[in-house]
């Protein structure tokens, strides 16, 4: 695990501009159970280590949605919680007990109008150690003008 | 049809933790929730009856969820809002899987709007029955 990335100055955002990449887990199969309590999202498949071998996996998998979630953490630890617009993550190679997620993101636009809002866009992605990318995504943040 | 979902406390708190986020916006008396919260609305206050997912019929243990996007058309909603929620299936489509048999697609929306029925929020979720293979 890494430390949470450092609140950035919306103000000063460029395209190209990346937070320091942030490391989470190893996750444990406790992780995916507290996730999943927390959530709601009871789906043995994460949890019943019998049913997932039963349906052909190797053993339990992470929740989807665990992953998005520490990655909002990472995005809104640098960017806030409160100008979050939009969140948007594709879910792309499953996350195994015992896996570290890597998170990066990456201003890819900057919109500033003289007293309109500052629209920034980030891209965002998770990377598990073995180099698979568990998810992709982005998100939007709009940050009301400073006052004059 | 509809549904509510109070953000709570202790709910915040707990999710928070579980997405590992020590940002003090989750804190104090009024926080706000972690931006995946919404996904608990389906999971935890949906009425049976209105269950989108169950309407989609996919087998539970062929399920994997492909996207998730969350829209805020204002601060993400704080403990002490109560939400309506309304969700529908947005489309359902079909691809070959990659090692034969058919791959099924569904897409899945919420709307969530606050006591003054503004629209505040919106959910959408692709969720994916994979192709038999046995």
């Amino acid at each position: 695990m890494s430390a949470p990335a450092v609140r950035a100055d919306p103000r000063a955002l460029c395209a190209g501009d990346r937070a320091k990449p942030r490391r989470f887990g190893p996750l444990t199969r406790t992780d995916f159970v507290r996730y999943q309590g927390a959530s709601g999202d009871l789906n043995p498949i994460h949890h019943d280590e019998e049913l997932a071998r039963a349906v052909g996996y190797p053993t339990v998998f992470g929740v989807g949605m665990l992953h998005a979630g520490l990655v909002a953490t990472y995005v809104t630890d640098w960017l806030g919680v409160e100008c979050i617009r939009r969140f948007t993550v594709r879910f792309r190679e499953q996350v195994w007990p015992g896996d570290e997620l890597t998170c990066s993101a990456e201003v890819t636009d900057v919109t500033r109008e003289d007293g309109a809002e500052l629209i920034v866009q980030v891209a965002l992605a998770c990377v598990v150690q073995t180099g698979a990318t568990a998810l992709t995504g982005s998100a939007e943040f709009r940050f009301a003008p400073a006052a004059a | 049809m509809s549904y509510r979902m109070p953000v709570e406390l202790s709910k915040v708190r707990e999710f928070a933790r579980a997405v590992q986020s020590r940002n003090p916006a989750h804190r104090g008396k009024q926080p706000t929730i972690p931006p995946t919260m919404l996904t608990s609305a389906r999971l935890l206050w949906e009425p049976r009856e209105q269950n989108a997912f169950a309407k989609l019929g996919f087998d539970m243990q062929r399920l994997l969820h492909g996207e998730e996007e969350y829209v805020f058309h204002r601060p993400p909603p704080r403990v002490g809002q109560v939400l309506e929620v309304q969700t529908r299936i947005d489309e359902t489509y079909e691809k070959p899987g990659r090692r034969g048999g058919t791959m099924r697609f569904g897409v899945v929306v919420s709307e969530f709007r606050d006591e003054q029925g503004t629209l505040v929020a919106e959910q959408r979720s692709v969720l994916i029955e994979t192709a038999r293979t046995r």
